[in-house]
């Protein structure tokens, strides 16, 4: 229980493109106990997805990892073969992607996709308990009428169905590590509830663990055990939630919190001024200082390191 | 307990059977909305079955191979010639008929030879795209292009022997590089789609990324390239042995009787003429099938 299922360090990754190479991942860091459920939460294009698929090893074919270290219970994902990488996806940790509708092939039934993972990790189990497992799977992300989906095409399902579908895939393969991007942006408010409620125990139960990656505080403050704070390539704050959400440090954490528009009235909020910098020419220093309301030039003079302020909370800014 | 388990199970069968058939009949429905794909249809079927059961249904089967009649030769079209006879007396429409096995054959064997190590090759490179085996697959590919295929295929029959077996040989040399091409198209946008990501996050090998992702993808492409061939591979082989290169007489083939009553020209036209019109037809038929089932399978995969 000491080791961390996963841990890492300082990683960097970036895209070739026309501008040159944009430097998206500057030294993320992120530790990932079992049992444990992490939210990563950030703007669009502070590069959530580009963790993700850096720590999986699959980022497209002009993004590559320039840094850091990827370890997964204690070994380096990095330095492991490509067959060995092979071996560990889908067995032991997993991904749900952003989009839905898009992860299934549209040539196979909804059944095919769910008997084909069932067929590659559990050889030998006999083909009526293969079903019955499937129907399961997706009677368990609330799909009605399991038994006649199997046969359905994904062409035939709208996208909240085709994104539960999604998420039977991943449950089926029994990884120890699930990372899900933004899986809960195709569902209505509650079906969102029903199956994070059953993810939730999913990875409670097999003492497995989730790395979350969503725009919505609220599904984090309600169902995440820890919280990464991600902007412009790099953590910028980390803590459990509860103390997250009552003691927000980083300006950019606190003016994420405040651009949430609230029921209880307050009018709606104004957001944050500016916008996620341009990755081919980051701003010096803290990347954030151009939207900062607390910068001065004398007072952050290069990169905050992330330090530890107590009770687990970690930021990196200068007034800390 | 068993007995319920036998039922659900039945059940299961059924509903996968009628949803099956849903499919079915969906795609049967849009693909006759287009009247002239069913006019492909219907031709391919007629004169493939004329092909496969040329025995049964040319009035004169014996006259298919070296049969000699020359009283009855150079019959003009109708009454017991329906066609009309060659030189030698032989009736023409049997011989179309009989021809039509041959071209079927023929691009049946090529279609079938070229296009497995064509979509082969064009996956892995499609799939490799930008690195050496890419490279090394599409450069191959690209010089075999650059060759027209008939002439080829005249160079290569006229240095060997020319007859029906190097024909084929030559035919099928100079057609799987259009199915690489084909396929390194579809394959290499198609593994970026998430699903064959999300296969190789869920730990698929590369064999199942290729053969069970992509693949199958390719396949109603592949279909229709395979439909519309068969009229061109028919009109290459009738070409050849237009030229002489290719089928030998007596063996009845569409080309060689075109070339043959060219000489006749025009007093004896049906020599000609029928035999051409023949080749048109078949591939008319087969370009309007293959245009037919893209509309559907395409329509089928939005």
């Amino acid at each position: 229980m000491s080791q961390p299922l996963l841990e890492v360090r300082d990683l960097s990754a970036g895209y070739r493109v026309y501008k040159g190479f944009l430097r998206v991942l500057d030294g993320v860091s992120l530790t990932v106990r079992r049992g444990e459920k992490i939210g990563l939460v950030g703007e669009s294009g502070c590069g959530k997805t580009t963790t993700m698929r850096a720590i999986l090893g699959v980022l497209p074919s002009n993004g590559r990892v320039t840094g850091g270290q990827v370890l997964f219970e204690g070994r380096d994902l990095r330095q492991a073969s490509p067959r060995e990488l092979q071996r560990l996806r889908g067995r032991k940790l997993t991904a749900i992607f952003q989009n839905p509708g898009a992860a299934l092939n549209p040539v196979f039934t909804v059944g095919q996709q769910l008997d084909a993972v069932l067929r590659a990790h559990h050889p030998g189990m006999p083909a009526r308990e293969r079903r019955q497992r499937a129907i399961e799977a997706l009677a368990s992300v609330r799909l009605p009428d399991p038994e006649r989906l199997l046969n359905n095409y994904p062409v035939q399902l709208s996208g909240g169905m085709k994104q539960r579908v999604c998420i039977a895939l991943a449950l089926l393969s029994d990884a120890d590590l699930i990372i899900a991007d933004e899986p809960g942006t195709a569902l209505d408010v509650t079906i969102e509830d029903q199956v994070m409620r059953l993810f939730m125990r999913l990875v409670e139960e097999r003492q497995s663990a989730t790395i979350f990656i969503t725009h919505s505080l609220g599904v984090v403050r309600q169902w995440m055990d820890r919280v990464y704070v991600m902007y412009a390539g790099s953590i910028v704050e980390a803590a459990p939630t509860q103390e997250l959400f009552r003691n927000p440090l980083h300006p950019y954490t606190q003016a994420l919190l405040k651009a949430v528009p609230k029921l209880t009235g307050g009018g709606i909020p104004k957001g944050i001024e500016g916008r996620v910098p341009d990755y081919a020419h980051p701003p010096a220093g803290c990347r954030f200082h151009p939207r900062c309301p607390f910068y001065s030039p004398d007072r952050c003079p290069a990169r905050p390191a992330l330090v530890d302020v107590g009770n687990d909370h970690l930021v990196a800014c200068y007034q800390y | 307990m068993s007995s319920s388990e036998t039922a659900a199970a039945h059940d299961a069968r059924a509903l996968w059977w009628a949803m099956k058939r849903d499919n079915w009949r969906r795609m049967w429905y849009r693909f006759t909305r287009n009247p002239l794909s069913v006019v492909g249809l219907v031709i391919v079927l007629v004169t493939g079955l004329a092909a496969i059961f040329a025995d049964y249904i040319a009035p004169y089967p014996e006259h298919a191979g070296a049969f000699v009649d020359f009283g009855n030769a150079m019959k003009p079209p109708g009454g017991q010639y329906l066609l009309g006879t060659d030189p030698v007396g032989r009736d023409v429409l049997s011989r179309i008929i009989y021809g039509y096995r041959f071209s079927f054959g023929m691009a049946i064997v090529v279609i079938a030879l070229a296009a497995p190590p064509g979509v082969i090759l064009g996956l892995v490179a499609g799939y490799y795209r930008g690195t050496r085996i890419d490279s090394i697959i599409m450069r191959i590919t690209d010089i075999f292009l650059a060759v027209p295929p008939l002439v080829l295929a005249m160079a290569i029959t006229a240095v060997l022997t020319a007859n029906v077996f190097n024909a084929m040989m030559a035919v099928t040399l100079m057609w799987w590089p259009w199915y690489t091409r084909l396929v390194y198209g579809l394959a290499s946008s198609l593994r970026n789609e998430f699903y064959v990501q999300a296969a190789e996050v869920m730990g698929a090998s590369k064999f199942h990324i290729l053969f069970r992702e992509i693949l199958p993808n390719c396949i109603s492409s592949i279909l229709t390239k395979m439909t519309l061939d068969m009229g061109f591979v028919i009109i290459i082989g009738s070409s050849l042995s237009f030229v002489g290169l290719g089928a030998q007489p007596p063996t009845p083939d569409l080309g060689t009787m075109v070339a043959d009553g060219a000489k006749y020209m025009p007093d004896q036209w049906w020599l000609t003429t029928f035999p051409a019109l023949a080749i048109v037809t078949v591939v008319l038929g087969f370009n309007l099938l293959g245009d037919g089932l893209r509309d559907v399978l395409t329509v089928e995969e939005q």
